[in-house]
């Protein structure tokens, strides 16, 4: 493969790191190739690593985390996580399960059910037994520090609240690999920066791998990698 | 425990919306249930008839309904003889009409007949009976419908008759309908020496086989049945209980297109609640266990319902005055049981093209655009 994109995205790999994250020229289209997303993208992450993904809306960041965690299938290419190639028919459940934790910008949370509620869903997915799922619960509640509001329901949580509610859900099941698609994009700055630091103190003492899409550089620059991508394509590697 | 706060959190969402379901479930089962049972009560009714103190009916083979079979005196005389035999009683069964009452049963018997021995005669003596060819006796509310009294004449048909008694009996048609002497009403209905059906009680109802048997050999024309077998194979009884489960099928086909709409609003007005399970694990089996237990609970509640609302449906009948004796409110519990499962099924019959649809959805799509 003569990618030089290649080379960028994984040039911060330690080369004792252990790849848990990996895109091999990976093609997306979409309207039956009328629209061209992701243009023979190379990447790969290091387990416990936090990587950014910069770049203008439509330049493929959240395609890339889509196929990550298997929500969709590249049209050519080879996506895999922690040693699983992603297929969208095999090995899909297992990926969303136990690989693999969301948080999009919309927090998602199903508005009727309680906070604890919310987070608890993974576990029912996983058939994770209750007494397991409630210790991991609090476990969480209390890193995030939702523990008073457990029994709320969503729409009594603020912004921050209901994003932190979606982190708690997405790490539930413990999964080696959080993918975030801009999860401060829909928060005020000083709650967006409250909830980014939580992110990432809790990727760090989980010692999950961070994927995120995000629009803030100043965000962007406290991980450990930021790439920029433009065009369907990872451009460049920017020091973070 | 999540699952299930996720089936019924969606049917509280939309309250009004499942409610309407749950009625159109809960009506359908209820006409079901009031159709069959009124019409079982009925075929049960019509089988006490011919079952008054006897086990066993002989009547002509191959006839589509009683009141053309045609059985001879000679038969009547000849299976009173057979040792096995405690009594055989002929019975004519026509339909008379007065002014206001187009369908009257009337039941030619003899005096001997235990319908005529065993009722509670609220007027007239038992032993007047079969004296006079004129001489009726009336159920009680026959005579309450034809404003009759003791010794009044009352025209019936094309003739006026003497009543000479009035008699009550827990037997809806035989309470509505006109006791006359077996040779009158042979003269009346143009069946001269016939009677419908020969009712008979044995000396041993082990007998039975034997019984049939001899009726066979002796009277190719006639068949005899214990009553059980009877009510299982007489060809009007089955097209009555298929009428009636057609009627209540019907009923509850509609109640289940109100369900599969009720799915179909519920999968689709939720698709993006739906992606988030998916994201978070939910398989296609667990979301369609979602669906299916949604309808499932609207069946249920449904079906509940309709058994409360049909049975004080049933239970307001028996008290109109005018269905008075007609109407037999015992639910048999396989009828309710055949009503609960009919309604389940058709609940998950509602929601198949709902879960269907709820497991093609895609999650990246339902996120990204809805």
């Amino acid at each position: 493969m003569n990618l030089p994109t290649a080379q960028v995205s994984s040039q911060h790999l330690s080369s004792q790191a252990r790849v848990v994250l990996r895109a091999e020229d990976v093609w997306k289209s979409y309207d039956d190739g009328a629209i061209s997303v992701l243009k023979g993208v190379n990447f790969e992450a290091a387990e416990g690593q936090t990587v950014a993904l910069c770049g203008p809306s439509g330049c493929g960041k959240s395609t890339l985390l889509h196929l990550f965690g298997g929500l969709d299938s590249p049209d050519r290419g080879r996506v895999s996580v922690n040693g699983i190639e992603v297929n969208r028919h095999r090995n899909l459940l297992r990926l969303l399960r136990h690989e693999v934790g969301f948080v999009f910008q919309l927090h998602n949370l199903i508005p009727d059910l309680t906070l604890e509620e919310n987070c608890l869903i993974p576990t029912v997915a996983a058939g994770v037994g209750r007494r397991t799922a409630q210790a991991r619960l609090n476990q969480l509640a209390e890193r995030t520090g939702l523990s008073h509001r457990l029994g709320h329901r969503i729409q009594k949580l603020s912004g921050g609240e209901r994003q932190r509610t979606a982190l708690c859900r997405a790490l539930m099941n413990q999964p080696k690999i959080l993918l975030a698609d801009e999860p401060t994009g829909s928060l005020d700055e000083h709650t967006s920066g409250a909830v980014f630091e939580l992110l990432l103190d809790t990727v760090a003492t989980e010692g999950v791998t961070l994927v995120m899409a995000t629009h803030d550089r100043g965000l962007a620059k406290r991980c450990d990698r930021l790439l920029e991508m433009r065009d369907g394509r990872i451009h460049e590697p920017v020091s973070a | 425990m999540i699952f299930l706060k996720l089936i019924v959190t969606n049917l509280r969402r939309h309250r009004i919306r499942s409610f309407i379901s749950i009625a159109g479930i809960a009506f359908s089962v209820a006409a079901m249930l009031t159709v069959v049972t009124i019409l079982q009560g009925a075929i049960g009714m019509f089988s006490g008839i011919l079952s008054s103190d006897s086990e066993i009916i002989v009547f002509e083979r191959n006839v589509s309904d009683l009141f053309f079979s045609n059985v001879p005196a000679a038969a009547v005389e000849e299976i009173s003889s057979w040792p096995m035999v405690a009594h055989a009683d002929p019975v004519l069964f026509g339909i008379v009409s007065s002014a206001d009452h187009p369908v009257i049963t009337c039941f030619g018997v003899t005096a001997a007949d235990a319908r005529i021995r065993k009722a509670t005669w609220l007027a007239g003596d038992r032993l007047a009976f079969a004296q006079h060819s004129d001489d009726v006796v009336l159920g009680e509310r026959a005579a309450e419908f034809l404003g009759a009294k003791l010794d009044d004449h009352v025209p019936i048909g094309h003739g006026v008759f003497h009543v000479i008694g009035i008699l009550k009996t827990s037997n809806g048609f035989e309470d509505g309908g006109v006791f006359m002497p077996l040779n009158s009403a042979q003269s009346f209905f143009h069946k001269e020496g016939a009677s419908s059906v020969i009712t008979v009680k044995l000396r041993n109802k082990d007998d039975a086989a034997l019984f049939k048997a001899m009726v066979k050999a002796t009277f190719p024309n006639l068949i005899g049945l214990e009553d059980a077998e009877f009510t299982r194979s007489y060809s009007q009884f089955r097209i009555l209980k298929a009428t009636a489960w057609a009627i209540g099928g019907c009923g509850l086909l509609m109640g289940g297109l109100g369900v599969a709409n009720t799915m179909i609003m519920s999968v689709f007005t939720r698709i993006r609640e739906i992606a988030i399970l998916r994201v978070c694990g939910f398989s296609n089996t667990q979301i369609a266990a979602m669906i299916f237990g949604e309808s499932t609970v609207v069946s249920l509640f449904g079906a509940a319902l309709g058994l409360l609302t049909g049975t004080c449906l049933l239970l307001v009948l028996k008290q109109v005055p005018v269905l008075h004796g007609y109407v037999d409110v015992t639910i048999q519990p396989v009828v309710v049981l055949t009503v609960i499962l009919l309604a389940l099924l058709t609940g998950i019959a509602g929601a198949l093209y709902p879960a269907a649809y709820a497991m093609r959805i895609r999650a990246v799509e339902a996120l990204r655009f809805e």
